[in-house]
């Protein structure tokens, strides 16, 4: 298949907005390299399910392309266009199954020793895209909050110690009513500056309220059915011998939200998109709930871009042998707080590190409490770094300092 | 110096899968390998970056390890190494006996590694997967006992190819080893993971057959693929424990004292937190300088101690090295001897 073979009738199988998108910027899209088209229709495909911040993103990408004099283009292009691509790669069919082309894509550059060629060109282009078309900032400085420790009464594990480098570690928080503080605080701020998605509350057990106003909101307890149904997909193509790992991850990339009892039609249909990409994209999302926080977290902050993230950590199960954990069979299911709090301190890092990654990053805040004790650690611009404070201090008063 | 070589040998232990600098020898790391660190390293050799430029996948990695070859075959396939393994140059230039190299190895995606499809070869090491030779010993009431000794690959469960190789069974282990099943499940429902596992197994191997040329995979910390930062550092720390186990092992051993050269290197590293393409420490996909930079560590007699050396080396100078230790020819390895420690 060549790009400039590409024509409207190939897209029919694409969702409606996808196909739309596709037919309007065909034109482009025959004079694409090969070894790049793919890749972006990767992102077309998906389109209908995707949050307002991915679409401007898509969006950007077509008019900085688009504005573009051919030569020009070529050029900029060209760190892909010098990939050698196998045969059985330009065979494949990229347009319907550009998720599958990429994985393979992915595994013969890595056999031909050509992903640091790939990886610098992706840089390049990404680069490009952004001063060409640059990012806009956020209408207010983003804030990320992490609660770690739900369950631990007493530990001796060093805290934050990455985190403490940045801000001001704080020993002697007063924890009463904490929880409740956070969540009035990130519904506050959906409420002064509503967006859709642009506010976040992510949950690793039972949500501690019900839902709020202008909250995008995802547990793993609320998503107990869709992993057992899931878990019950991934053992029932294990034992019929399936195929492989590439066969298994193929299966989990064409699951849809109605395929593991989620809506795939309502208004809820890109969140639930999203809740299931979590389960069948993340590698351990299923079984742990403290990765399962971690990489929700990660993806909502890459592709909703929010303008406010809450996450609490919960104590994920114990480990197991993986093909036990897989099977979901929550016999003698024993729990992991200590760990769990460990697991959930670099989360905090991680979420740090993942807002920074977003436009005005640096201007961003963040927060990560034990929760029900009294460490906790914030970054602001307005804070100094590797600080430590050792005032009293109360949760509304920390986010008053940082917000 | 034929006569040294004659009564040389070596081990090879791979601090896999997969640890990044950033939770070993860097300063927040250090705390998680006390062993390596005051222990064995004061006693090497220590190449401080050992690059490995092929691919970043467990097999596929520890295959190019064991040919000094950038092998490309798919990490998920159970094939056998495109050339000829460290065993086969070993047991055909210096004519040594089956009996004289082993591999013990951590799931079944390793049970080709032993022998290469090289057709002037074929001949190499026995394969000995302690997992499956528990699982194979075990009653299916039973098995529960031993559940935390069962895991497999991390990173893709459903792996588990056809046996075929040369894998070692469980009644020639036993018959080998001089083992009894009763004793090696007895002594299992002690051990605290698979590489506890694949160490005793290891031992038991030194003690009864004294190998000249053992190979020790090391998986644990690969629970990194999960996400969970506790069981990838309760990893580092088992295996840093264990290393020093096996140096303990060889000096009380008159078999090994004094003889044996020990080689321990993780396959590769883990991704950078600062790199957005990844996800940290929980896999190895970005190709990054971090996941492809790691270290070695040497020590025997002939080594000198307590000696950084700071030059880049490559993954694939390990088999070259051997063959300089060994005296046999490893000619279609790409990597060349590192002449600080032969």
């Amino acid at each position: 298949m060549r790009s400039r073979d590409l024509s409207s009738e190939l897209f029919k199988a694409y969702p409606p907005q996808a196909r739309q998108l596709a037919i309007a910027q065909i034109g482009l899209l025959q004079q694409l390299p090969e070894s790049f088209v793919p890749l972006l229709l990767r992102e077309v495909i998906a389109y209908d399910w995707k949050f307002p911040a991915e679409r401007k993103d898509l969006d950007r990408q077509f008019a900085y392309l688009g504005s573009l004099p051919p030569g020009e283009r070529q050029h900029t292009l060209s760190g892909f266009t010098e990939l050698r691509l196998s045969s059985e790669l330009e065979r494949f069919d990229w347009v319907n199954q550009p998720v599958q082309y990429s994985e393979r894509l992915s595994a013969y550059l890595w056999t031909t020793h050509q992903i640091d060629a790939f990886s610098k060109a992706a840089a390049d282009y990404v680069r490009r895209v952004d001063e060409a078309q640059p990012l806009e900032p956020p209408p207010v400085a983003r804030l990320g909050i992490v609660v770690v420790g739900q369950g631990v009464s007493n530990s001796r594990y060093p805290l934050f110690r990455k985190l403490r480098k940045q801000g001001v570690y704080f020993n002697r928080v007063k924890p009463d009513d904490g929880l409740h503080i956070l969540l009035d605080a990130v519904a506050a701020r959906a409420a002064a500056h509503p967006a859709p998605y642009g506010h976040w509350y992510i949950e690793g057990g039972s949500p501690v309220t019900p839902s709020r106003a202008g909250l995008s909101a995802v547990s793993y307890q609320s998503l107990e059915p869709v992993r057992t149904a899931l878990l019950n997909k991934m053992e029932t193509a294990v034992q019929s011998g399936i195929g492989g790992p590439e066969a298994l991850r193929t299966m989990m990339a064409q699951l849809r939200p109605e395929d593991v009892g989620l809506s795939g039609a309502s208004e809820d249909a890109v969140l639930n998109h999203f809740q299931v990409s979590v389960l069948t994209e993340g590698s351990g999302t299923q079984i742990f709930s403290t990765t399962f926080v971690q990489w929700a977290v990660r993806e909502a902050l890459r592709r909703a871009q929010p303008l406010t993230i809450l996450a609490r950590f919960a104590p994920r199960q114990r480990d197991r042998p993986m093909n036990e954990l897989l099977s979901g069979k929550q016999q003698n299911l024993i729990l992991d707080p200590e760990g769990s709090l460990i697991d959930a301190d670099m989360g905090a890092f991680y979420t740090r590190l993942n807002l920074q990654r977003l436009a005005g990053g640096e201007k961003s805040s963040f927060l990560a409490w034990f929760e029900d004790h009294s460490e906790a650690v914030a970054v602001a611009p307005t804070l100094p770094r590797n600080t430590e404070s050792t005032g009293a201090v109360d949760l509304k008063d920390l986010l008053g300092q940082i917000t | 110096m034929l006569a040294a070589q004659r009564g040389r040998k070596a081990i090879v232990v791979t601090f896999g899968g997969g640890a990044r600098d950033e939770e070993t020898f860097m300063p927040d790391g250090q705390e998680n390998i006390p062993h390596l660190l005051t222990e064995l390293i004061p006693r090497s050799t220590f190449f401080a970056q050992v690059v490995n430029r092929g691919i970043l996948g467990h097999y596929v990695a520890t295959a190019s390890l064991a040919t000094g070859f950038y092998e490309t075959f798919n990490n998920f396939a159970a094939v056998p190494p495109g050339h000829p393994t460290v065993f086969e140059y070993f047991r055909k230039d210096l004519k040594r006996p089956a009996t004289d190299t082993w591999v013990v190895a951590p799931s079944n995606g390793f049970n080709r590694i032993g022998e290469s499809a090289q057709p002037s070869y074929g001949h190499g090491a026995g394969v000995v997967l302690p997992k499956r030779l528990l699982t194979s010993a075990l009653s299916s009431s039973s098995a529960v006992e031993y559940e935390h000794l069962l895991h497999d690959n991390y990173e893709t469960p459903l792996y588990a190819p056809e046996i075929s190789g040369n894998e070692v069974e469980l009644p020639q282990l036993a018959d080998l080893l001089k083992l009894s099943v009763a004793g090696f499940t007895a002594h299992a429902r002690n051990l605290a993971s698979p590489d506890e596992l694949s160490v005793y197994v290891a031992k038991e191997l030194m003690r009864q057959l004294a190998p000249s040329l053992l190979w020790i995979t090391l998986h644990d910390m690969d629970v990194a693929h999960a996400g969970c930062y506790s069981l990838y550092i309760d990893a580092i720390q088992r295996t840093d424990r264990l290393c020093a186990e096996i140096w303990k092992t060889v000096e009380a051993d008159p078999e090994y004292a004094a003889k044996t050269t020990m080689f321990i290197l993780p396959d590769f590293g883990r991704d950078s937190d600062l790199d957005s393409a990844g996800n940290g420490f929980q896999h190895h996909r970005t190709g990054d300088a971090l996941s492809r930079t790691t270290w070695m560590i040497v020590m025997g007699p002939g080594v000198r101690e307590n000696v950084v050396v700071e030059r880049a080396v490559e993954s694939t100078d390990l088999v070259p090295t051997l063959g300089a230790l060994f005296g046999f020819s490893p000619r279609f390895a790409q990597g060349k001897p590192l002449a600080e420690v032969t």
